[in-house]
């Protein structure tokens, strides 16, 4: 494995999680409509499988199974030696492969294409949705004030 | 590059897992029989049999034991990409691979038990040539007799003294396979 610096790993996993939760149709017209295709071989060809998530009740609870999730994953080698993988949630091998091909080439030239065609329109569109989410919940909101505060 | 080890697996997964799958049963079935087997590639000085029948058979729940020249970063990362092997030490091994000098002595590995004689190890022994010729195999699938060029005859004839419980051998050299089962008496 390169030794990647902390920083580039966490960056990875952040634009490799980002495309995981994306919606397929939002990954697949994003990279369609910049161009980025290139020729790849198949490291890995898509498969689809479960994976058990697991949760940890607070912070030092017990650790459980929160349930399965169907991904796909792929691995994928560009003509230049750039590898790419993706896990992707779903069942959609076109999107586990798109993924890859990010993956591949964000660790190249094209990093900056990809990452103002694919990964911040994705980025803008999760924060929104989870935005929307936010504000909707926080109208639920109740503050309870107390006589004595005891803080 | 990391890319040696990526590389290797199957092109058709299904068709190709199918086919080699077939070799490795027609080779235990009928001893002495010498099948080709394709698909796979690994790290040198991996076969492509070997490769094949690691891609084949294995997965995160068979662990694999890798012995002597075989036990290098480059195989192991590519049966850990590839298959999700567990790679342990002899005694625990479901599979041990290597040249016959380096997995001997054999009672390191799992010979199974009274109620489970089927939690033996299986050994994929690397060989230099591989022919019909040598050894006489007698036993359950064999007509008769049949020759193979085994690496020595003492360490088989005992192993099948212990039956039910042994372990189970294939022989690989290029694209060739071969197996040797405990029910084979060798002399």
């Amino acid at each position: 494995m390169k030794d990647l610096t902390e920083e580039a790993q966490t960056d990875r996993k952040a634009w490799m999680g980002l495309m995981a939760k994306a919606p397929a149709e939002a990954l697949l017209s994003a990279f369609d409509a910049a161009g980025l295709a290139q020729d790849f071989t198949w490291l890995r060809v898509p498969e689809t499988g479960g994976v058990m998530v697991r949760g940890r009740a607070g912070a030092t609870g017990a650790a459980f199974n929160l349930g399965e999730m169907t991904v796909t994953r792929c691995a994928l080698k560009l003509a230049d030696g750039r590898v790419g993988h993706a896990v992707v949630q779903g069942r959609d091998r076109r999107k586990a492969e798109v993924a890859a091909l990010c993956d591949a080439l964000m660790q190249g030239v094209e990093a900056g294409a990809v990452r103002a065609a694919v990964l911040d329109p994705l980025a803008a569109a999760a924060a929104k949705r989870s935005g929307t989410r936010a504000a909707k919940a926080a109208a639920t909101k109740v503050d309870f004030f107390t006589m004595v505060r005891g803080e | 590059m990391e890319t040696r080890m990526l590389e290797g697996g199957f092109a058709d997964a299904p068709v190709g897992s199918a086919h080699a799958f077939r070799a490795a049963m027609q080779a235990m079935a009928r001893p002495g029989r010498i099948e080709a087997i394709r698909g796979g590639s690994g790290p040198a000085p991996l076969s492509e049999a070997a490769a094949t029948l690691l891609l084949t058979l294995c997965d995160p729940e068979t662990p694999v034991h890798l012995a002597g020249a075989h036990d290098t970063d480059d195989i192991r990362g590519w049966i850990t990409f590839h298959t999700g092997a567990p790679l342990v030490g002899a005694g625990a091994a479901v599979f041990a691979l290597g040249t016959w000098e380096a997995l001997a002595p054999l009672d390191r590995f799992a010979i199974g038990t009274p109620e489970y004689p089927d939690r033996s190890a299986t050994l994929i022994v690397e060989m230099a040539d591989l022919t019909p010729a040598g050894a006489t195999l007698r036993g359950p699938g064999i007509r008769e007799t049949a020759q193979l060029s085994l690496p020595e005859e003492m360490a088989f004839a005992r192993n099948a003294a212990l039956f039910p419980l042994g372990l189970d051998f294939f022989f690989t050299c290029g694209r060739s396979l071969a197996a040797l089962p405990r029910t084979t008496k060798v002399s």
